[in-house]
This record gives C-alpha cells, structure tokens and sequence, in this order.
C-alpha cells in the first residue's frame, strides 16, 4: 500500500522536558519521525516544549512551536495550522495523554490520529481494559484487580494475596508504582497510586518480583504484517522497574520453543489492542521454575525500549513507524543498512548488547538508593560487544563513575573489605552498587547458587560474570609461577581472552601492578589491539552500508578506508543531573556542520537515547565507550582507515570529552587548547587573570583543609560558597552561614568519592554575593580574534541557586545599558586572554551594578540550544565551523551567521525554565540552591517576560493559576519586596493566606490576609499550612527560606505542595516574575507563535 | 604465559582461509563437511538434529550458543546430522527449567566435534563473498587440516537423504484421514503438525509411488532433507508418478523435487538460507511471512506451476503450486522448529486438500 495523499499536513507532538522516564529517546524518535515525513512531503506542524531538542531545530518541521505543551495551546496550534492527521506515538506517554485529553474535549474533528487509534491507546493504557482484553485472547495476566479508594485496595489484595504491586493507570515510568509486602505497606503505597494516576485508578496486583523479564519490540503494518525487532532479556528480575535495570538484547535464555509462544503472545496482544501501525513494546515475566509466563503490559507507541531496540539491532524503529503510519507497508520500506533487502523481516543480530542505567541519588540526599517499580535512574549506556561479559564491562567503564569496569580496580576494596553474610544481604536489596557486589561474591566463590538465590539473578548471567573470577585467579596463579615480567609474558591468547572478557586496559595495570600506559604497551606490542566490527541487522548475511561499529578483539577490522578529512566528535556519554541532551545537541551539530563543510565526521558516544548514537547522524558511528583507551583506540582506527584525521572535538560535550583532552595528543585537539581551558579552570590562574584584566571577582580562596578553608572564609566574610573544583552542575555545592556549618560541609567533601578534596583538586570557598542577579552569557571567538555575543540571558532566581536550576530571560529585562556594555566587555576580553577558539560561557553577579565574574568555560556551556531557539542563530554549528578554523567573516558569507555581523535582538522574550525531578523523591527537599537538580528544561516564548515567563511555567508543568488563593510564607528579608508581590496579587483578585509573621507585615501595610496560616508546630487558631495545601484550598505556594542557616523550616509547606502539585515558588524573584506572568495572562489571550514566525520575519509582528 | 584452558584448535576452509580457536565437542584431530552458517539467535538443538544438515558444518552467527542446554523435547530426530559446529563461544552450564544436558556434554555424548573461539563474523562474511566451501576443523596441526580441507566435499551431486532416511515405513498419530510422509530427513515438528490431520505412515526415501498409492492415502508429504536435489532421480520419479493422483505438499526438499519432478530445474544458491528471518510474500494478498529457511538449492522456472511465494531479500522462488492439481510446495520451514509460526496455516491448507 503506497503512501496516503488524503492527507498533506500532519501534527506531530513531542514528549516535552526531559523528566525521568522520558528521556531524550523521543528526541531520537520525534527527529527521525519529523525527517521522515518531510521526505515524504507532508507538512509537518510540530509541537514541543523543550527548546534543546534537535527536533525542534527549524528545519525539521514547516512549523516549530516551542510551546507548553497542554491542551488549551495545543488547541491553539490545531486552529492556527489545521492539520489533517496527527501522530501521538513518537512523542512519548506526554502526547499520548495529551491526545487522549484533545480528544476528550473534543478538539480533534477533522484531524484523524494515525499510529494508533483513540480506542488502542485505551486498551492498552487503562489497566482494566488491558486485563480484559488480554484475558479475552487467552493470555494470563497477574491476578489482579483495580481500586478507586484505599478501601477497595485493601480488599482486592486480601482477595489475590500479598505482596501486592501497586500500579496507577495512565502514568509514565512507574511513577506511583510500588511493591507491599502487607496490609501496612499498602495503605501508603495505595494513596501515592491514587494520587499519581491522572484518573484516579490504581491496579492492585498479585506480585510476581522474582520472575524473568523480557521485553519485545514489535513492529506492525496496516496490512498486518508484524516483525519482532530485538528481543530484551532483564538481568535484573521482575521487582526492578524496567528503566532501572540492567538490560541485554537479544533474550539469552529462552529456548526456541519459548521464545517463538512468547512471540506469538505479543502479536496476538497488539493485534487485539488495535495498534494498527507502528512500533509497541510487550512486557512479560517467566516463572524460571515452571517456565509459566505472564503478559505485563504492552506500550502502543515507540518507548525508551524502541529506542534501545534501534540502537541494538541497527533497525530504525521511529523511522519506519513514521511511514508506517502514513500508509506504506513494511515490505514497502528499504533497510537502509543493506540496501537490498526490505524491513519486513526480523533483525538478528551477531554480537550483546548490555543497558546499563545511571542514577543520580548522590544529588538527592534523602533518598535511599534502592531500586524498584519506580523509575529512578535519569540516563543510561549501552554497550556492545562479543560476549556478554565485554558488553557488561564496556556498559559499566561507559557509566563515568570512576570504575574501570566491573570491578578488577582500586575502587573493589571497599567491596572485599565485607564480610560474606553482609555481602549477600546488600545483593538481596537492588541498588545501583549490586551488580559489583555481586561480582565481588562470585569471586569469593560463594557460589552461584547462592548469589542466584540472594538477587533472583539467572544463573547464566552470574555464571558468566563468574568468567571473570576465573581469568583474574588464572592469571594471577601464572604470575606467581615466578614471572618477573608479568606484561612481557602474556601471549597473544592470553591478551585475546582477557580483552575478550571485556578487561580494560586500566583494570589489566590494576591487576599486574603496571601503569595503563604499560598495559597498553605491551598489549600493541603482542599484537593485539581492538578490531571494530558493524551492526548491519543481518548477522553479516549481507553487505552492510551503515558505517555503525562497535570494538572487540577479533580477527577483521570493518571500518572502511577513506581519503577524506575527518573529524571526530567525542559525545557526551550517558544523560545525568547536569550533562544531558543541550551536549548532545552541540555534538549533533557540529557533525551536521562539519559534513556540510565537507569533512567527514566520525561519532563516539554511548548513550542509546540521543540523535547522536543515530547512525545517519555522523559518516562513522563508533558506539564505544567514553575512555582514554576506547578513545586512544578509535583514534588509532581512524588512522589505519588512511585520509587525515583534522581534529577530535572535544569542547561540545560537557565535561566527559573536555576529561580527555589531557589523553590526546595535543595537536588534534581542536578550538580552544587544553592550557587555555585549564587556565579558567585552574583558580590560581584565573584569578592573576581576572586581576590583570581588571574584572572584579567575588572574593575567595582555594583550600585543602579544614583550617584553611576557616581561614578564607573569615577573610572574605560569611556567606560564602563552598564548592569542589572539577565538578559538574554544581555538584556538592553549598552557601555557608558560619563556621559551624563549613566544617561540617568540609568534612562531607572529604567522603566524597567524586571531588574529593586534594591540593591538585582543593575546595574553592567564595564569598557569595547575596541578592546578586546572576547573568549568563555565550560567546563566540575565531582565530581572527573577532568576538560574537550570542546571547545574555539574565537568571531569575538570585544568584546562589545553580544557574541550571534557575529559570533565565534572554534578553535580560532588569540589567541597565552600562552594566550591559560591561559584561559585553568582560566578555571579549576574557575570550581574547583566554584566547578562545570557539565557544565561551560566563557566569557573572551583578549587585549594586557591579559586575563579577564568577567562572568562564571555553566551552559549550548547557544554554547553547537556548540561545539558538530564542535568537535563531545556529550557535553550535557555527562554534564547530570556527573550531576547524573558518573565521566568522568567512561564515557571514556564506550565511549562517546574519550579514550584520552580529546577533539580531530578538523581537520577542524567552525564558528557559528547569524541570525538576523531585515528584519522583518523596523526602527530598524541593528548595533549591548551588547544587544543581533538575533533569531537563523548558522555553516559553511571547512577546512580554511575564507572558513568557506563565509559558514557561505552564510548559514546566507547574502552571500559574488564574484565580484562587496564593499563600505566602517568607523570610524577613524577603518581606519588603513580597509585598508589592502580594498587592499585585490581591489586585489580580486573588486571595492571600499567609503564615503568622509573614500576614502581620502585610497586614500593617494595607494588604488583605484572608487565611492564616500556621506553621508546623505552631500553636493556635491558624489553620496548619500543610493541612490547607493538602485541602486544595491553595493554588500557588510562595515559600522562600529564612535566610542564613536553618534553611528547613518551609520543608514541609514545599513538600505538601509537591505531594498535591500546588505551584510551589522559593525565592522572591521567581515570585515577581509569576505575579506579572498572572497579572498579563489575565489580560492578554493566549497566542502560539512557531520559530519559523518568530525568527524568519521579526519586523512582520 | 599460555591463555585458556581448552586445546587449541583451527578451521581452515578449502580455500585456504584459517581461523583460530579451541576444540570442544566430541575431540577429533581432524573434522570435516561443507560449511554453512545459521544466523539464529536461538533454537541450536533444533538446527543440530536436523536432517537436513547432512554432510554439513554449522557456524552460528550467534556468539553464545547453549545457553539453555539440551532437553528432551526439542530433538527434531534421533540424532546429530550435522558434522561439526563453530561458535564463537560455547556455554558450557545451561540455564533453563528444561535443560538436562550443557550442550558441550551433549555434543561429546553424540561424538559431534566443535571448534569455539573463532570469529564467526569474519567466517561469515568470507562465506557470504565466497560461497558455503569444504572445510576441516579440530587439534591436527594447520598442515593437515589444509590437507583435509582440500579433500573434504561439498555437498553437490551427493545423495545424502540415504543415509538419513527411515529404514523401514512407522506410523504415527491416528484418525480416518491417511497421510503418507515421505521421508528425506523428516524433522520432528512436521510430523506433530501432520499427526494432527490424521494418521501418518512415514516412508523410507526410496518407496515406489505405487507403493504409496496402494496405501490409499487422502495426501502426500513431501518431507526436507538434506544435499542436492539433482543426485534423487528415484525420489523425483516417484513424485512425477504421484502428481495429479493424490494431493501433494512440499516442504524445502520435498518442494525442490516436486519441481524437479514437474520438469523444473533446480540450481545452488552461494551460500543457502540458513535462518529464521527470512522474509516471504504470499503473492495472492502481499502479506508477509517471515519465515524459517535451510537450503543450499533452489528452484527456477517451473512448468504448469504458478510461483505463489516469493523471497523479499533475493527474490528466490519460495513456494510454487500446480495449475488444476492439488499439489503445493513451499521452500521454507511453515513448521519453524525452529523458527517462527508466520506459514502454520499451509498446514490447515493441506489438512483442507485431504478432505
């Protein structure tokens, strides 16, 4: 069935900010859907909020709106543009629900959904529906049953036995899911459940943690042909949610018999659901006694598993769904990799894939770092390799966490310092520690079994982890044998095994007792070095086109020569707090860039979710870990493959390719030099910098000790900041009140295993600017020396909360002409002494209209794909163009850079609010400050801030309401300054409740206090604040902390908030913005407007 | 230093191509047989009871073959056919509620010598570019497996169902409806599948049509088996004599003598079908099956016949039916084992043939 013209425009909604649960998988996915449906011609609307996307890159869609993403603008989008179809299964669970709630209100007549119809979606997300309708084909489902009240609840699990699973209907990534061991346990789980299910429904099911979990990635066409892509085997047993378990393609242990019912179950299953076109994923459990198998649940759109899926098998899921969708047939559509075959067949693959999540927990404090059925984990790596056990210790070094694998390192010590029954206990209990600990047992032998029995683990994975052990006590006996020289001695068998084993070159010198470079050495010596192999679908039956490889130690190189100029581009490894999709964007343009200047680009990351680990993205894909040997060894690939390689980018991918800088060779490093990045790095340094170029710095110090961070901080006066150097996103980052408080900050630091304290890498203590208004700004320079200002973007909360967490406006709103034109000053001058090749960031405060510096990067900073968003400027693109030596005069000419040589002001205000993932952390507090937390951002765009600010307030799922009652509780310090916030308000017609102190300043000064309220522990005829929020009284919660020290008092207003998705705003900055954001929106209608307006025609509006 | 534990072993092909790796299986200084890969990922026990893999060698492309073990169940004959195995890396303790046996004890057990270590990817890409060759595996040392290599033969021109086929007619299953198997290499999914219509008397290779007439059967099973279908011309006039009498089903050899048997010519493909992904249209309605393949030959033209079944990677002839009799055949697997379950319904097909 040819491609359908009975439809010409298709809207295509895309999952929003990263959030945990939803990643940047449907960046991948919503690009490859967008590209798609151009190519074939359609016009394509499409609609997401989260500007550091590529998808929302203008040249992806006819139309681009960065706008919230809820149905009363969605409808907005749908009246302007008029699509004729829409396709919700690429964009997530946020543009299913959003579907299903345009539906509900009526909005979709005359624009059909296409990938799966309204009564699909139904069946397969409503867990009532789903049961029935599997029970209907004769498939088992767990015993269950579903509840709308705590009561229900507690009879349903009386009626199928505990322990219960609790999962809430219509919910992305487990949120609201958990398991009860009892009755106690059900009773908090039931209300969570209850309270996340947007429907209020929860299912209450007989708990299977223990069984074996497969997922498949199912494929179907409107002609009912239906393909398995990849099959997924947890290693993690059924308890762990599938995101935060440690994965591997295809299933290991199933037979034939087993695997094929599986695959006639999940056919079956997407059959009767109705997912007429496009990609679904189906869960099941296996009882590993009885081989008994139960169907889960099924996903009727592309997921994290589909983007795995394409990652692992080289078949890309969203592009075929996409024309799936509209129309063609799966034996229609051309594998790209082989070119000759088409996608109606079923991949197979040579080779394992292992998923590896990577949480934040030590950002989190309060949360106990275990796993369960709630997602947790805000990234992941996959790796590839031979053998399961290379997967595993390419998946685990790919993870940064300072392991060089699992285990054989400095870091095991502290696992072989337990004592065996301690050790089997912390295996019971999933944690993102288990899977060393359980590779620490097997080599102590206690057994598989035992180790099966403690984790639920099968045992053929533990028997393979168990190769391990054996290799390290084999090698170890021959080097007793007397071997003076143990590197010398090691044949080429020998090296094969242990590199075959996935052993790296670090975790080899840990165990011969030799420097890595030694290893690596003697390993080149022997001969020996990594061999890329491809990912072609096809196990090698056919000649693969797709330049997709991977490392391991064979025979045959693949990668095919060429006589072009390459560079390499180094990603930014897997998604965590602080380093996530705005790197993977920068890393994605420049490879678009540089192959439109003509080079060759060749890609190294190792994170499945991004558009950067797409094969079409780059000329070569390496899908390899982010380490000095993996990179030293692509390196060495690409020089065998003949032509030149021009150059290794390094400064577009956070702080993972800028760590390896120091391991290339010098030359190849492109843009900026690693001493000039160093010399803003090194405090020192910057500081003799700073004061040779006359910009004012908040006073401070560096400190090694205790005693010498006293010392600083009563030189320079208390606040100070307190943070370790070489961190990322603020990581361990704290203001100080007194002396009290740094020691015991201090002595924290001293236990970190990530920015430990040492003289090379001492504390840096600050003195922090109270109320400053914090400015970020991008920067360009060339080789020529010229400097281009791409954007200032003012923050809204004061400085002290991390820029990453802070919602900014670009362009500024409150910054004066002369401290403009000074901060441009700074700007050039530091990039000049810098002598900046490429991008540069800058963080400054601003108090009393002086400017300081705070640090400058030269390098891709996290606002780069907002200031591209907001000002239309390729910022990447053209900081990768000027890194390989093009000056911007040369670019202006060919026009990607405005002839007018510098960057427009934009006719219209952004702002870029965080998201943060606390929903997910019951108990952890939601204030936020220098330690950054948030997991993804928002944009809203309009023609004031205020209105852009409610835009992206909305866009962050936390819109400002437009009447009710707004509660404040500030500290004393905030009180002058709330008041105009709480006047405005009350003007607006909102009510004002407020907390003893806090009611009697506004009281005296002529503002109406309808409700007081009392804080916890007060006493008296107040109303309790968390009881009011928890009464849906209140609609927005002002709550900014006391001040110096005990900053916890509000803890449990914020909490109440969160727990009852009340907006929750904690400081008073962010308050003004949301009181003139409300005070706008109630006057002015709502109006979308899409880049392409924006951007293409500035004077039009 | 010395790496691992097991004895060194090589692969060499017959046109001098060497891989490294170790024995394992049944030891064996010097193994031989034509060489094929399988591009699975699962079902292995399947593949090595297999008839059809007479005379033959088995690289998986899978890296980790036994996993789960052997168990009792999914033997498709009584025996190992195939002459060799080469993976990449053998599980040596199974894992699975099924498994009675790792698969290196079960290949020591059945004298079937293997060879793991190599690398399969790089053997599978020569084989793809050169063709499925002669090769020689085991402990002997690279001059006499060259020597070996060279001598081994291919599977062309050889009559290799013989030496698989039942000695003697059995029966199986029951019911009024009288299926008659031929047996080139039955497997033993086919005839659960077949049990289901009625009662089946399978066959030896060698039966006279007029031996399988006079049992008055409601149809015929044309079974798979191994080798070229150009060195049966007993079978195939046996089939010529059966066309139009009685109603005929095909499968993978069955269906290659079948054509040959309706003047069609048959012919070798470079390396076969050796899997369980092959994509095939069903002509009448373009859907696609994807389907479970193993064969070195196929068929071209054949006259009278309508080509019902194509291949969507290469466009071999998959499946052929007979204008005006009752006699279909397809090239692949419709009783996967292993394999997908996609062409289950051929076999309602011919149940409906018999009546």
């Amino acid at each position: 069935m040819p491609r359908r013209d009975d439809i010409s425009s298709v809207l295509v909604i895309g999952s929003g900010p990263i959030v945990i649960g939803q990643a940047c998988e449907f960046d991948y996915s919503g690009s490859q859907a967008c590209r798609v449906l151009r190519d074939e011609g359609y016009r394509v609307v499409l609609a997401n909020s989260n500007p550091a996307t590529i998808m929302t890159d203008p040249e992806l869609a006819d139309r681009t709106y960065v706008e919230p993403l809820d149905p009363e603008v969605l409808e907005a989008i749908i009246a302007k543009e008029r699509p004729d179809a829409l396709l919700p299964t690429l964009g997530g669970q946020t543009a299913l629900n959003l579907t299903m709630a345009l539906l509900d209100r009526g909005a979709l007549d005359g624009v059909e959904v296409i990938g799966a119809r309204p009564e699909a979606i139904r069946t397969a997300e409503d867990r009532e529906l789903f049961r029935r309708a599997m029970t209907e084909i004769g498939l088992e489902v767990p015993a269950s049953g579903f509840a709308h009240s705590l009561d229900e609840a507690l009879s349903i699990a009386a009626e199928v036995g505990y322990p219960v699973m609790v999962r809430p209907s219509f919910i992305l990534g487990g949120k609201g899911t958990g398991i009860a061991p009892g009755r106690e346990e059900l009773v908090g789980l039931a209300a969570d459940g209850l309270d996340a299910s947007p429907v209020g429904e929860i299912l209450v099911e007989r708990s299977v943690a223990g069984w074996k979990e497969y997922e498949l990635e199912v494929m179907r066409d409107r002609a009912d042909n239906c393909v398995v892509v990849c099959s997924i085997e947890n290693l993690d047993p059924m308890g762990v949610h599938t995101g935060d378990s440690i994965t591997v393609a295809p299933a290991q242990t199933l037979t034939d018999v087993e695997y094929q019912a599986m695959r006639d179950d999940a056919f079956a299953c997407i059959r009767r659901v109705g997912v007429e076109t496009g990609g679904s994923n189906v869960q099941f459990a296996v009882d590993p006694a009885t081989g008994r198998r139960l169907i889960i649940e099924m996903n009727p759109r592309v997921s994290r598993s589909s983007a795995l899926a394409s990652k692992a098998t080289g078949f890309p899921v969203a592009k075929i769904a996409a024309r799936l969708a509209v129309g063609y047939t799966l034996d229609e559509v051309r594998n790209d990799v082989t070119r000759a075959t088409p996608a109606s067949f079923e991949p197979t693959i040579d080779y394992v894939v292992v998923k590896i999540p990577r949480w934040a927990f030590e950002k989190l404090p309060g949360t106990e770092g275990r796993l369960g059925t709630r997602m947790q984990s805000v990234g992941e790596v996959m790796a590839i390799g031979r053998t399961f056990c290379e997967s595993l210790q390419k998946a685990v070094r790919s993870l940064e966490q300072g392991r060089a694998g699992l285990n054989a390192d400095p870091a095991e010590v502290d696992l072989d310092a337990l004592g065996d029954a301690e050790l089997l206990e912390r295996i019971a209990v999933a944690t993102p520690e288990r899977i060393f600990e359980v590779e620490c047992a097997l080599r102590r032998g206690l057994g598989v079994e035992v180790v099966a029995g403690a984790s639920g683990i099968d045992p053929w994975f533990l028997r393979q982890i168990a190769r391990l052990a054996e290799a390290r006590r084999e090698l170890a006996e021959e080097r007793d044998l007397g071997e003076h020289d143990a590197l010398g001695a090691l044949d080429r068998r020998w090296w094969h095994r242990l590199k075959r084993l996935g052993f790296s070159d670090a975790q080899l010198g840990y165990l011969l007792s030799s420097s890595e470079a030694e290893v690596r050495g003697a390993r080149l010596s022997a001969g020996v070095r990594a061999t890329y192999k491809t990912v072609d679908t096809c196990g090698a039956e056919f000649e693969a086109f797709t330049p997709y490889h991977y490392s391991t130690y064979e025979d045959e190189d693949e990668i095919r020569p060429s006589g072009r100029d390459r560079v390499v581009i180094l990603g930014s490894g897997p998604n965590r707090i602080g380093q996530g999709i705005e790197f993977d964007y920068c890393c994605v343009h420049a490879s678009l860039a540089l192959r439109a200047a003509g080079y060759e680009t060749v890609m190294v990351n190792c994170n499945p979710e991004t558009v950067s680990t797409d094969y079409d993205t780059s000329d070569r894909l390496y899908f390899e870990p982010l380490t000095a040997e993996d990179v030293a060894n692509v390196l060495d690939a690409e020089s065998r493959a003949g032509g030149r390689v021009a150059g290794v980018v390094v400064s577009l991918g956070g702080q993972t390719p800028l760590k390896l800088a120091h391991s290339l060779p010098a030359d190849l490093v492109l843009g900026t030099s690693p001493a000039s990045i160093d010399r803003a790095e090194d405090r020192r340094r910057w500081n003799a910098l700073c004061e040779e170029l006359g910009i004012p710095q908040p006073p401070g110090g560096a400190a090694a000790s205790v005693e010498e961070a006293l010392v600083v901080a009563r030189r320079v006066g208390y606040p100070v900041l307190v943070r370790p150097s070489y961190v990322l996103g603020g990581r361990a980052m704290e203001i100080v009140f007194d002396d009290v408080e740094l020691r015991r900050v201090m002595a924290g630091l001293r236990l970190e295993r990530e920015g430990g304290v040492t003289s090379e890498r001492p504390v840096l203590v600050d003195r922090f600017l109270e109320d400053a208004v914090e400015v970020d700004v991008d920067a360009i320079r060339d080789h020529t020396g010229e400097v281009l200002v791409c954007g200032v973007m003012e923050h809204v909360e004061q400085a002290g909360v991390h820029s990453g967490d802070s919602a900014c406006a670009l362009p500024p709103q409150t910054l004066s002409a002369d401290v403009l034109a000074t901060l441009d000053g700074h700007t050039r001058a530091l990039a000049d002494a810098l002598a900046v090749e490429g991008l540069l960031n800058v963080q400054y405060a601003v108090k009393d209209g002086v400017v300081h510096v705070l640090e400058a990067n030269p390098r891709a900073s996290r606002t780069v794909p907002f200031v591209a968003k907001a000002t239309g400027v390729p910022v990447a693109m053209i900081a990768a163009r000027v890194m390989v030596g093009a000056s911007l005069e040369a670019l202006r000419g060919e026009g990607l850079l405005h002839a007018s040589g510098t960057v427009p002001s934009p006719g219209h205000v952004s702002v870029k609010e965080a998201v943060l993932p606390f929903d997910r952390f019951p108990g952890v507090d939601t204030l936020l400050g220098p330690e950054m937390r948030s997991t993804g951002e928002v944009m809203g765009v309009d023609a004031t801030f205020g209105l852009a600010f409610a835009k992206s307030q909305a866009a962050a799922g936390t819109g400002l309401p437009a009447s009710g009652t707004v509660f404040l509780s500030l500290a004393d310090r905030d009180k002058p300054a709330g008041l105009a916030v709480a006047r405005g308000l009350a003007d607006l017609g909102f009510s004002i409740a407020a907390t003893l102190g806090t009611a009697g300043y506004l009281r005296d000064r002529g503002v109406t206090v309808e409700t007081l309220v009392a804080k916890v522990g007060e006493e008296g005829m107040a109303a309790d604040a968390v009881s009011l929020i928890a009464s849906g009284e209140v609609q927005m919660v002002v709550n900014t902390p006391r001040g110096r020290g005990s900053r916890d008092d509000g803890i449990h207003i914020r909490a109440a908030a969160l727990a009852h998705h009340v907006p929750c705003i904690t400081t008073l900055s962010a308050a003004k913005a949301a009181a003139a954001g409300m005070a706008e929106a109630a006057v002015h209608p709502l109006v979308v407007r899409s880049l392409q307006e924006l951007h293409d025609a500035p004077d039009s509006r | 230093m010395s790496g691992g534990p097991r004895a060194a072993a090589l692969l060499v092909l017959a046109d001098g191509e060497v891989f490294e790796g170790e024995a394992a299986g049944a030891p064996a200084p010097v193994a031989t047989g034509e060489l094929v890969f399988n591009t699975a990922l699962c079902g292995y026990q399947e593949v090595l009871t297999d008839p059809s893999y007479a005379g033959q060698v088995v690289a998986f492309t899978y890296p980790h073959i036994g996993n789960y073990g052997t168990n009792g169940e999914d033997d498709e004959s009584g025996r190992v056919h195939c002459l060799g195995v080469v993976v990449r890396d053998l599980t040596p303790e199974p894992s699975s509620w099924r498994a009675r046996e790792g698969l290196d004890c079960w290949l020591r057990r059945r004298g079937v010598p293997a060879v793991s270590g190599v690398d399969t990817r790089r053997l599978t890409r020569h084989l793809r570019d050169k063709g499925a060759m002669p090769c020689a595996f085991g402990t002997a040392g690279e001059t006499a497996l060259r020597e070996a290599a060279a001598q081994a033969l291919p599977t062309d021109g050889r009559d290799l169902v013989s030496d698989v086929t039942t000695p003697a007619p059995y029966v199986r299953g029951s019911g009024p409806r009288r299926v008659v198997a031929y047996d080139f290499g039955v497997k033993q999914t086919m005839l659960r599948q077949l049990e289901r219509m009625g009662t089946v008397t399978v066959v030896p290779a060698s039966t006279p049509a007029s031996d399988v007439l006079a049992m008055e059967p409601d149809g015929v099973l044309l079974s798979n088996g191994p080798g070229d279908p150009g060195a049966l011309p007993g079978p195939t006039s046996a089939i010529a004599d059966l066309v139009g009498k009685v109603p005929i089903f095909g499968i993978c050899l069955g269906h290659q003598l079948l054509c040959a048997a309706l003047g069609g010519s048959t012919y070798k493909l470079l390396f076969g079908h050796h899997g369980t992904n092959h994509p095939v249209q069903r002509l009448a309605d373009g859907a696609v099956e994807i389907t479970s393949q193993n064969h070195n030959y196929a068929v071209t033209d054949v006259p009278g016949a309508e080509v019902t079944h194509v291949n969507l990677n290469d466009g071999v002839v998959e499946g052929v039916r007979l204008a005006g009799a009752s006699a279909f055949s397809v090239q692949y697997h419709p009783e996967a084992g292993p394999g997908p379950h996609d062409a289950r319904y051929l076999f309602r097909a011919f149940a409906e043939m018999l009546g």
